[in-house]
Parts: C-alpha cells; structure tokens; sequence
C-alpha cells in the first residue's frame, strides 16, 4: 500500500507540474460553458406525438391530420385516459402531446375561439423549441386555408403550448449534462491514456515493469490521480450550471454520483485501451481527439439530436458510452427519474466498460509476452 | 573477487515468437561479483534475452534461474533482487532528483527514513548534493545518467542490469561510469551490462557475443582475442558478427 500511495504521490507531481495542461484541464470547462451559450440550431423530423382526443369532432381529427400530414411528427399512439399522459414523457415514448378539450368544435362554434393544447418534453430544449415552432406554424396555416375558407370568419384556435421539464427552455439545461459528458470523456480517457503512453516512450514503463509492481497495480496508480480530477471538475461545472445558470437538480445526486462513476469507469477504460494500442503520445492524442472528441461533441446527442441522424450515424452514435450517460444525466438532473429509468442505459455503460478491459488485458499480454 | 557462487545460471534457454527464434538455446553461468559483459550485433536477441531474465519475458523452453528464483516461475522475486537500468532514460525528467529517488525507494518498498538517510549518503558521495532538489531536466545527460544507475542500485539488489548504459555519453564521464560499476563490484554486486563500445567490453571480466541468437563465442577478454588471435575485443566482435567484412578486411 505504501508502495501504492508513493507511485500515486508521484503521478499528481506529474500533473501538477505540467501547469499549462492543468490549466487548460480546469480552464476549459467553465470556458465551453460560457462560450457553447445558445450558439446551435437544429432541425427535427418525425418527433413522435400522441393524441388526447376528448372531442373526437370534425375540426379536432383536421389538426390531427394536418399534425400528421406534415414531415414533422409521427404518431405514436392515442391517449383515452389523462393519467397516461405523464407516464408515457417519462419512458420517452413521445415528444408532444395534443389535447383536444371535449366539445371542440362545438365551443369553436359557439364562442368563434378554441384552445388546442400541446405538451412538450423540453428536457431537449433545441427539439421542444422547433417542435413549438412547427406546431404554431401548422396551426396558423389551418387557420388560413381552411377556417377562413369556410367563411367562418372570426374563429380562432389558439394553440396553448406548455413546455414540460425546461419550461423556459433554456439551452443551458441541455449543455450542463453535454459538458459533463465531454469533460469526464476527455480527462479520463485523453489524459490518462496520454499518462500511460508517455513513460512506454520516455521509457521508465520498462523500469516500472522489471520492479516488483504489478502491471495492474501500475495502471491503477496511473488512473487513480486522473479519476479524482475529472470528478473535481464534473463538480466544478455541475456547481456551475446550477448554482450560476440555474440548471434544476431534480434528481437524487447519489444516484447521478454513482452514475458518474460507471461512466468514468468506462472512459478509463476506453483510455488504457488506447494506451495499449498507441505507442507514442502523439498518436495517442490523434486517436483520442479524433476517436473520442469529436464524435462525443457531435454524435451523442450533446449538440445535435440523434433521432434526426442519417441512420447509419445513428447506429454510430449507440456506441458512443458519453451518448447514453447524457440519457442517464438529462433524466436525473431534469426529469428528476429514479435508478428503474436509466436501468438499460446503465447496463450499456457497464457492458462497454467491461469490453474494453477485456480487450486492453488481452492486448497488454500479447505485449509483455 | 569473484566467488565460485553462481548468481544467474542460465541452460539452453530459448525465445520463439511464432516461427522467428530470437534466442535460440543459448547457455551460460555468471559468477558472484562478476562484469558479465553481453555483446551483439543490434537484433542479434541481446534484449529479448535480458528481458527473460528480469522477468519480462516468459522463456519459451530451457532453464534460468537469477538470484536463486526460477524465470518461469518466480519473476516477482527475481524482480524484488534485481536493478535495472535501460538505455532509454529511466529517471522522471519533470521530478526533482530527491523525488526520483523517493519513488524508486517506494516502489521497493524501502522505509521512509531509509529513503531519506540513504538519499543523503548517496548524493553527498556523489556530490548532488546541492541539487537534491533540482528538477532531472535541468542537469547534463552525464549526472542523469549516472544518477539513473545509483537509482537502480537504491534499493541494494543482488544483481544490476545495465542494457547500454553509457549511450551516447562523453568518453570521461563513461570512465567515471565504469569507476561507479568497480565500486558497485568491490560492494559485492554482479553487474550484467551489455554495450556497443568495445574498450568497454575490455574492462568486463568476461564477455558473451551473441550471432543470431546464439551465443558464438563466450571467455575472458584476453582469452578471446588469444583464441581468435586479434588485438582487440572489437576484432573479435567483428569476426564473429560480421564474418564476410573480416574476410575482405
């Protein structure tokens, strides 16, 4: 153990030594945070919707059919009870919800004006707020082509649109969990696949294998300092995003703690993996920048929603572990979910972590041998 | 000096990977508080041979035992009474002289007030003392590489490995390396170098060179160059590794 804390002692001289690289490390996030802002614009297609239709006339099944008609939104389901409405957001079978009040039309041609409300899951604030444009948009053409061509004049439907986890949508919310994501990536899997790569080229990894150490006991040593910063600094933004943007912690943090874990259990990993494979820095970082940061950016759903992804990136983007601790951290944080939610997404991380040592163990053998 | 006691003993010891024989049976005996110098060619197996000694290598097939441990199967042993020191810097450029010693001192498990005591008995001789703080990248490659050989022997091992120590280092402090190596020698240490400098290998109580991963010629450096009847370890060398050149020579 002594032996064990002297290896770790010296690891945190390293890091603390390379203070460019330190300061870049505990610099960036909050920078990324401020900089990333409302800056990204998207586009959905085929959001799944559901419809509670209590009126079942004439005019409520001609917004439904326009809804539908458009290349904005698919139906899922028809909801008959309102009880459901809650449960299905929560297991994320839909987007939106329309409700129509019973009596539609009827109060439509009575009072000449009628509210159709829309429920949006805005934990994804970039898809709820396009989704609330297309919604207004279809809504103010039928009101166009068709109301006024009846020569019903003077009719209104309003649409009521109320937005469901993020009600003011605000772009933060969605890059607070991205962040954490991207920062526990790239300082565990980056930096410690870089650590490890650095002494097989300096050559004291040689020196480190003929002592008594372990091999185990010398990448556990090297992953160690790496873990605790990264969790500092998950911490730091996590403070951040909440105590200065106002992000909701709905959720338990134990459980988002334990999350956190697994999920840097898993970049660790993926890092000593990379690490058996490169052999100089240099390549080390040119695979980690363009395997790990790149895609976790742009395929995990941290900037672009992955349900609109060409498909063939939609299946890349499942192999992307920060794709599923987003999941895990946006149903925590925002929808305040418990462990029941997550339980698949969870597994995910676990499987990958455990396939990646797999194959770095294997790789490690066939080294030393 | 050097006793009849046998501290690495090695018996048709032989590395495969797949078709390729890196070390092809090769046998030999190092004696107590002997300079046991290891030459070849570069890819004649000199590494791959060093490594299944230090227990980096499992051996395909043969015997070795260092230290009285089993290469097959007490390499953690074998590792705890060795030093190494590789031709590839071992020291931590960005760590102070003190702390490379205090980790090293670590990893051995040596005690804190062992460490520190023995660190200043160490860099006092060595005269260091006045940069025991000093960070390893500012100091001239000949200290470094001398430090990097105390390091290795921090921790008292039976017997010391030195894969090229003197690389690339200025011909005087390669002659105060080789005083440091005496030393090592006169405390009772084996010394198991191997080198591309051939005044080196004169100093060596004995000499292997290794050809294609067998060992072609294995005596006394004067011995040598009587049965090969040449002036120097260096015609030796070239006879046996390169025996078209000495030809046309």
């Amino acid at each position: 153990m002594y032996t064990f804390i002297q290896f770790v002692k010296k690891e945190f001289l390293h890091i603390f030594r390379d203070y460019r690289t330190l300061l870049v490390l505990f610099g960036m996030p909050p920078v990324q945070l401020l900089i990333f802002g409302y800056a990204v614009r998207t586009e959905v297609n085929d959001a799944n919707i559901a419809i509670y239709d209590r009126s079942k006339d004439y005019i409520s099944c001609e917004i439904s059919q326009k809804l539908l008609s458009s290349q904005y939104f698919k139906l899922t389901n028809y909801i008959s009870n309102e009880s459901e409405i809650e449960a299905g957001f929560r297991q994320g079978k839909y987007k939106v919800v329309v409700c129509f009040a019973p009596e539609f039309s009827k109060q439509l041609e009575r009072t000449g004006n009628a509210d159709v409300q829309f429920l949006i899951d805005a934990s994804d604030p970039n898809i709820s707020n396009l989704l609330y444009g297309y919604i207004s948009s279809i809504i103010a053409d039928y009101q166009n082509t068709k109301i006024n061509k009846l020569s019903k004049a003077g009719w209104m439907v309003t649409p009521q649109i109320k937005m469901l986890y993020n009600p003011e949508m605000k772009s933060v919310y969605m890059f607070v969990p991205g962040l954490l994501a991207l920062i526990l990536m790239l300082v565990s899997a980056l930096m410690t696949s870089i650590a490890i790569t650095k002494e097989k080229e300096t050559g004291t990894m040689e020196v480190l294998l003929v002592s008594p150490l372990k091999p185990s006991i010398i990448i556990i040593g090297k992953v160690i300092p790496y873990t605790l910063l990264a969790l500092l600094n998950a911490f730091s933004v996590l403070a951040l995003g909440v105590y200065v943007f106002g992000v909701p912690f709905k959720g338990s943090f134990i459980l988002l703690l334990f999350e956190t874990l697994i999920y840097l259990g898993t970049a660790l990993s993926l890092g000593i993996m990379i690490s058996t494979f490169a052999k100089t820095q240099q390549v080390a970082l040119m695979v980690s920048l363009a395997g790990l940061l790149l895609p976790t950016t742009l395929l995990s759903g941290f900037i672009f929603p992955t349900e609109n992804m060409p498909l063939p990136l939609q299946f890349i983007s499942n192999f992307i572990p920060a794709k599923w601790y987003l999941i895990i951290t946006r149903n925590i944080m925002l929808k305040g979910l418990g462990f029941s939610y997550i339980r698949n997404e969870t597994l995910i991380l676990i499987s990958m972590m455990v396939f990646f040592l797999i194959v770095s163990m294997k790789k490690f053998k066939i080294r030393l041998d | 000096m050097i006793s009849d006691k046998k501290v690495i003993k090695v018996e048709n010891l032989t590395k495969r990977f797949g078709s390729f024989i890196a070390v092809n049976d090769i046998s030999f005996e190092v004696g107590e508080g002997e300079i046991f110098g290891f030459l070849g060619a570069n890819g004649a197996g000199k590494t791959t041979a060093i490594k299944m000694l230090t227990g980096l290598l499992l051996p395909s097939s043969g015997e070795a035992t260092v230290a009285g441990f089993d290469a097959f199967r007490q390499s953690e042993k074998i590792k705890k009474n060795i030093g190494y020191m590789s031709q590839r810097f071992s020291l931590y450029e960005d760590l102070t002289i003190a702390e490379n010693i205090r980790l090293y001192g670590g990893i051995y498990g040596l005690s804190n007030k062992h460490i520190k005591e023995q660190t200043n008995i160490l860099l006092t001789k060595m005269k260091l003392i006045d940069y025991k703080n000093s960070l390893i990248a500012s100091l001239p490659l000949g200290w470094r590489q001398k430090l990097a050989f105390a390091v290795a022997m921090f921790h008292d091992p039976k017997i010391v490995f030195l894969d090229e120590p003197t690389g690339g280092v200025d011909p005087i402090t390669r002659r105060q390396f080789w005083d440091m190596i005496y030393e090592a020698v006169s405390e009772g240490k084996t010394i198991f170098v191997t080198t591309h400098y051939m005044d080196e290998a004169e100093y060596c109580d004995r000499v292997s060179i290794m050809v294609d991963g067998k060992i072609a010629a294995i005596d006394t450096p004067s011995k040598l160059k009587q049965q090969f009847n040449v002036k120097s370890i260096n015609d030796v060398f070239v006879r046996l590794a390169r025996p078209n050149m000495a030809l046309n020579q």
